[in-house]
């Protein structure tokens, strides 16, 4: 069981929403932000706050696409697999990802934890497909080749 | 030739047939009303509507198709419940739900009360065309209570809902979605590590063996042929009317004498009756009460016979841990005492054994406590639940409709009509309030039944004259109804002296070891039944019973204390 | 800063108006997100520097301050043309620069902002002619953007522009001159259907929420624009916050609820900034709060940020989502008109019904069924997207026909393919193609539905001959069996089982009785599913096999895939008059399914190649290819 004022910047962001329950998707999203991920001991502490049961902040953090129970790389790159990109064919793009850093459909960070490799629904960019994005920054018509180039560039900068 | 008609009346047509609408919530109760069993897995209609198994599905007359459960009945309104189209769309659904779903009935613990098993030969299903592509989950048997296999959970949700609506924990929730859906405590923890107060309702309400009751037969036959050890056991009050059920005799039949015959055949060396420590508790009960009066509190004294009650307030408000009464709960009692008695020398040839029929899984937690262990030994050995001394009885081959009726043993089988009263909600503060008022006459014991503590509502209120003062009393089942209590009792927004509650709604009389229950109308049923037992009981008052009295002569003065009461530390109290 | 009453609201309007006269030149570069992504914001920087060192006075946003006439340079929001961005719009001049980068920012602004003359190579070139202004570009031609009228010609960060060009009127008119019955009224007489895929009323939504007993209501934006393949809602927030703002308050009056939110979906970020200032702006200024222009009426806007799930588009998800619970739809009713956020009465539109509202007040219900068709009046926005030569955004009036949008504005199939279908409504919507009647199909409501599909929320993705119709199905219902919620058991397991079937079929593994199967799924999904989303989960699939089965056959029957794209049904093949035997095909074989003799043609063994195509990749003669 955590302890009081374990999490400082927790009870902050708690603060900001007036610990109100039905705040808690943008509690998660803000807890995500600072950690880059929801650590399972943080979620414990802001169910407790917030009077939910922890199977109830369980069910909703685990029912989002955007939260991650597990700690993403220093880049999150994000494959946009809407219709748009698909009839453009993102697939190569995902492909060349995943070889390059030896990523799976199963395993999507590498062991450094410099790179996650996630697919999107739609990233509403559709006039630009394929696109991916890194760390929010959008990157239009991608092709392999730009692809592997931009994850050169993006290892250099390490 | 004139027919009067009510122009207010509202009707509604099923499969052409006229029903009148008599405020249902939704068109099920109407179809259900009219004798069609539409099939559902995810309807109780004490919870809230979830709507997600689609098996109650009817057709409109524009041969739109809609769940029956929630869809509202309309004046006028004509529905089919069995076309070509919904029974092609239930079968389908079916499939899908079987496609997904261990197929192991032989050896399932739920077998003959399975829904699906049910439903799928009433649907005629004969083979399923889908491959088998479940993922492989771990079944966690880590409570003492409950058993979960995610393998065979269908998600309707029952428990999910029956956990945080009727007993306000929310231990299980769903996870994930789509397709990887599944139901679990946070972050798939064992039970064990959440904290679950083993009520076991989720158990009760599972269609399937995704949830079953821990099956501890085992032991108990295991201790019932080692010639080298007395087994001894004791019976609750709430066993007695909902046993004959799974012997098809018909809901609430009393079956006492018979179970005791029962017990006597499969080979326990002395059977006693729990109704008897109740008694007991009656009176230390009402002793603490009076005591608290003269000393001023603290109130609510709320009462302790219900485990699952005592682990909430543990969990979910310590700070109260004073307020509950430090009467140990009559199946420990019983224990404690019967241990002392049979621990003497002259019975020192053979080691003892313990063992409870409870209507009760969280009896099977309680029984385990560190506070009911002394030396390395529990009071109470095994606890097994109504529903596996059925299957004990079953498998002996006993007829048990068919038994001359037996007696309990001395010199703990006789129990007056308080007693008994333990087995339905109100019970005990009933018992309580007939040994507190001490005028014994057949009024005043009428006055008292009808004072507000009998019925099944989730929250009853009575005031009791008690000498010059007035006593306000609450009888509370179902845990969110007494959590929500006691979150007005925290804002000051009401006051009560006693307070009963008891985690089963309804309370022993449907704890999760009893029959499944398949309506509603079998809770009143054996409410009734144990109203009976007490109306034919010779002794009424628990104060009056001369084993309870011969009890006391037995005990030693200072061994009273430690024997039928107990302190549950409060380690989740805030330093 | 604070207005207190309608006078001085009228006061700020005209200084606004003022204030904008002023710019007698303005840049416009634009902001949407795909051009933002193309660099935009640094051909934006460029400018600003460019104006400041060539000592030009120039506003970014506090335009009340200026007095003499100046260069005004602005991010607007989305112009629609995505494919040719980053765009640039010089004004008074109309001209629209395309693909511009920021080496280009000096010799604009010597030519066009000080000359007055485009700059030729930066113009949009089509069919050998250049286009100078955007009204001549056959991409704008034919639409008629009312709903995207300010995309692309206002700063989208600036309140006092929008109240410039008559912004907020259209509410003060509510809130002053109509009473809420006749507000209700009006948008009921005006036909508006909701544009977030059902079509419902929405003027009929409005009266059912005002019969309501309960007094506590609620105004909810639909922003969580999940259709892959839709981003109109998204530009309307990115490009024209106000204008949406507007529109709820016109709700809010209508109804008289006291909180609004808008719900977007993450992957939005720049639109939750944009609203956020919005919203501030909104407040500062007195158009949202307490006692509104000194009336009796308050209404605040909360923004709620999705998490990543599509079923949260669909009502009851998106308010247990706001309510912070699963996104998963309940049962109905009670209707969310009765029931809806926190259980009270509660209006739901989306983001372009809400930026619909405006003009409807302003100009009258007469004005906005002269547009579109009688049962579907307006204009729609949709994102055209795919293999489509102009993929953008775009606007016309309801009632326009496939043809006109693929090859009028969307300038016909990329890469002078042909056109095999276009996939309309989003992952549940249809797919429709050229062999039938299609391509003549006005894009109604009504007309949709009859067609099987539906408007969704206004994607329009355009495939071309290169794509396998059964591989599309399969993509499609691998995306809403990924979605969803996993509530009810025909959604959850039934488009778990469609997609294993249509994964076996794209595998080669199929069979005809998986096609029934596939049919007879559909059925039981549709029927019985609980939510929209569900019902129409297995519409992809559905029209596939009725529009084109062919292509299923061919794969089940023949074991071919006609397009190539199934990777399981197409065989690698060494063409051995292009082979020259350098065995390099065999070296680089991961599996050892190459031989030959050097210098002579090699062989594929078919039953050990995998068809990972390394072979084909590393052939210097393109001898190796697919059959």
């Amino acid at each position: 069981m955590p302890k009081k004022d374990a999490y400082p910047e927790v009870d902050q962001i708690l603060q900001s929403y007036g610990s109100d329950q039905s705040s808690v998707i943008s509690i998660l999203q803000d807890v995500q932000k600072y950690y880059r991920y929801l650590p399972a001991d943080v979620l414990t502490y802001v169910a407790e706050k917030l009077g939910l049961s922890e199977a109830k902040i369980y069910s909703v953090a685990t029912f989002y696409d955007n939260f991650s129970l597990e700690p993403k790389g220093k880049y999150l790159i994000k494959v946009c697999d809407g219709t748009a990109c698909h009839v453009r064919k993102s697939g190569p793009i995902l492909a060349t990802l995943r070889k390059e850093l030896g990523l799976s459909d199963q395993k999507h960070t590498t062991d450094d934890m410099e790179f996650t490799v996630d697919i999107v629904s739609c990233l509403g960019a559709c006039g630009l497909a394929p696109v991916l994005t890194v760390n929010d920054k959008v990157y239009p018509a991608m092709t392999p080749e730009k692809t592997t180039a931009l994850l050169n560039e993006l290892k250099g900068d390490k | 030739m004139q027919i009067a008609t009510n122009n207010n009346a509202k009707y509604m047509w099923i499969d052409g047939l006229k029903v009148k609408l008599e405020g249902e919530k939704n068109i099920l109760d109407v179809i259900r009303k009219t004798g069609i069993n539409l099939p559902t897995f995810c309807y109780h209609s004490s919870l809230s509507t979830y709507g997600a198994c689609r098996m109650c599905v009817v057709e409109d007359e524009r041969g739109s198709v809609m769940a029956a459960c929630s869809t509202l009945p309309r004046d006028g309104m004509s529905i089919r419940t069995n076309t070509k189209k919904l029974l092609k769309h239930r079968r389908m659904i079916m499939e899908l739900l079987l496609a997904n779903h261990c197929r192991d009935c032989t050896t399932c613990a739920e077998n003959k009360d399975c829904e699906l098993r049910a439903l799928a030969s009433r649907l005629g299903i004969t083979s399923v065309r889908f491959d088998d592509c479940r993922p492989v989950r771990p079944v966690d048997a880590s409570s003492p209570s409950i058993i979960r296999d995610p393998g065979k959970c269908i998600l309707c949700g029952d428990c999910v809902r029956v956990c945080a609506e009727v007993q306000g924990m929310g231990v299980l929730d769903f996870a994930h979605r789509g397709a990887d859906i599944v139901v679990t405590p946070a972050f798939h923890k064992p039970i064990s590590e959440t904290n679950c107060v083993s009520c076991g309702q989720c158990s009760a309400v599972c269609p399937t063996a995704a949830l079953t009751i821990k099956d501890e037969t085992q032991l108990v036959w295991d201790a019932l042929m080692d010639p080298d050890k007395r087994v001894v056991c004791q019976m609750a009050p709430a066993v007695r009317v909902a046993l004959g059920e799974e012997f098809g005799l018909e809901a609430g039949s009393l079956v006492t004498g018979r179970t005791f015959a029962a017990l006597n055949r499969m080979g326990f060396d002395f059977v006693y009756d729990t109704s008897l420590s109740a008694d007991l508790t009656v009176v230390e009960e009402a002793n603490e009460f009076t005591k608290r009066l003269e000393d001023g509190g603290p109130f609510p004294m709320f009462t302790s016979c219900c485990p699952a009650w005592v682990k909430f307030v543990e969990e979910k408000h310590p700070d109260l841990l004073d307020n509950i009464s430090t009467c140990k709960s009559p199946m420990q009692m019983l224990g404690a005492v019967s241990r002392k008695y049979w621990e003497k020398p002259k019975f020192k040839d053979k080691e003892t054994i313990m063992v409870a029929v409870m209507p009760c899984t969280a009896k099977k937690a309680e029984a385990a406590r560190a506070e009911f262990i002394h030396n390395g030994k529990r009071d109470v050995d095994i606890v097994i639940t109504t529903q596996e001394l059925a299957c004990m009885i079953k498998e002996a081959g006993i007829d048990l409709p068919n038994l001359p009726p037996e007696s309990p043993d001395m010199p703990f089988g006789l129990a007056s009509g308080s007693g008994l009263l333990f087995g339905v909600t109100g019970g005990v503060t009933e018992a309580v309030i007939r040994k507190c008022v001490g005028e014994k006459t057949s009024e005043a014991l009428q006055s008292i039944s009808y004072c507000g503590v009998r019925g099944l509502e989730g929250i009853k209120e009575a005031v009791v004259e008690l000498g010059d003062k007035e006593l306000r009393i609450a009888v509370v089942h179902g845990l969110a109804n007494a959590d929500a209590l006691i979150k007005q009792m925290k804002a000051g927004q009401i006051y009560y002296d006693f307070v009963e509650v008891m985690a089963c709604p309804g309370g022993c009389i449907v704890g999760a070891g009893q029959p499944v229950m398949k309506n509603m109308e079998i809770r009143e049923k054996r409410a009734e039944s144990i109203y009976d037992a007490d109306g034919i009981a010779q002794l009424k008052y628990s104060d009056e019973n001369p084993q309870v009295s011969a009890i006391y002569e037995d005990i030693r003065p200072k061994d009273i204390h430690h024997l039928l009461h107990v302190e549950y530390p409060q380690k989740e109290r805030d330093a | 800063m604070k207005m207190s009453s309608l006078a001085a609201f009228q006061k700020r309007q005209m200084e606004c108006a003022k204030t904008l006269k002023l710019e007698h030149k303005k840049i416009l570069v634009c902001g949407g997100t795909g051009c933002v992504a193309g660099g935009s914001l640094d051909i934006f920087a460029a400018f600003q520097e460019r104006i400041k060192a060539g000592g030009y006075t120039f506003v970014d946003v506090e335009l009340e301050k200026e007095e003499e006439p100046h260069v005004a340079v602005k991010k607007s929001g989305c112009h629609g043309f995505c494919e040719m961005g980053p765009l640039v719009r010089i004004e008074p001049y109309g001209i629209l620069y395309v693909k511009v980068k920021p080496e280009d920012v000096d010799e604009i602004f010597e030519t066009t902002i000080i000359k007055g003359k485009p700059v030729k190579r930066l113009l949009y070139q089509f069919e050998g002619k250049s286009h100078t202004t955007e009204k001549d570009i056959p991409f704008y031609k034919k639409q008629r953007r009312e709903v995207l009228e300010h995309c692309g010609l206002i700063d989208a960060e600036s309140i006092a522009e929008y109240i410039g060009i008559g912004g907020y009127s259209a509410f003060t008119k509510a809130l002053f001159q109509m009473s809420s019955d006749e507000v209700i009224n009006e948008v009921v007489l005006s036909k508006l259907r909701g544009r977030g895929g059902g079509g419902f009323p929405t003027g009929k939504k409005w009266q059912q929420v005002a019969g309501q007993a309960e007094k506590e209501r609620y105004v909810v934006c639909n922003g969580d624009e999940g259709d892959p393949g839709a981003f109109m809602d998204r530009s309307v927030m990115e490009g024209d916050p106000h204008r949406m703002l507007e529109g709820m308050l016109i709700a809010a009056v209508a109804v008289r609820a006291q909180n609004g939110f808008i719900y977007v979906r993450a992957e939005y970020p720049l639109a939750v900034t944009r609203l956020k200032n919005a919203i501030k702006q909104a407040e500062e200024w007195g158009l949202l709060g307490d006692n509104i222009l000194g009336s009796d009426f308050s209404f605040k806007i909360h923004i709620n940020q999705g998490a990543g799930a599509f079923v949260c588009g669909e009502g009851s998800a998106l308010t247990a989502s706001i309510e912070g619970d699963r996104g998963m739809p309940r049962v109905k009713p009670p209707r969310t008109v009765e029931q809806g956020l926190f259980s009270k009465p509660t209006i739901l539109n989306n983001v372009e019904t809400f930026a619909n509202l405006p003009k409807i007040i302003q100009n009258g219900a007469d004005w906005f069924r002269s547009m579109g068709t009688p049962g579907s009046p307006g204009t729609k926005a949709f994102a055209l997207t795919g293999n489509v030569n102009n993929t953008g955004l775009i606007e016309v009036p309801m009632g326009t026909n496939l043809k006109e949008i693929i090859y009028d504005i969307g300038g016909g199939i990329k890469d002078g393919k042909k056109f095999k279908a276009v996939q309309i409504g989003g992952p549940s919507g249809g797919c429709l193609c050229l062999d039938h009647e299609h391509l003549d199909l006005p894009l109604d409501f009504d007309s949709l539905k009859a067609a099987g599909a539906m408007i969704g929320s206004g994607g329009l993705v355009v495939m071309d001959e290169d794509t396998c119709m059964v591989e599309v199905a399969r993509f499609f219902m691998s995306f809403t069996q990924r979605e969803s919620c996993g509530k009810c058991v025909p959604c959850r397991e039934g488009t778990l089982r469609m997609l294993k079937i249509l994964e076996k079929i794209t595998q080669g593994k199929g069979t005809l009785e998986d096609l029934d199967m596939l049919q007879e799924l559909a059925e039981t999904i549709t029927d019985t599913a609980l939510c929209g989303l569900g019902k129409t989960a297995s519409l992809p699939v559905v029209s596939t096999l009725k529009y084109f089965r062919d292509e299923y056959l061919a794969h089940v029957v023949d074991k071919k895939c006609p397009t190539k794209v199934c990777k399981a049904l197409t065989a690698l093949v060494i063409d051995p008059e292009k082979c020259k035997g350098c065995t390099k095909c065999a070296r680089n074989c991961p599996v050892g399914a190459i031989s030959g003799t050097v210098k002579e043609p090699h062989v594929i063994d078919q039953a050990k190649c995998i068809k990972c195509g390394a072979c084909r990749d590393a052939c210097s003669f393109n001898a190796i290819g697919e059959e």
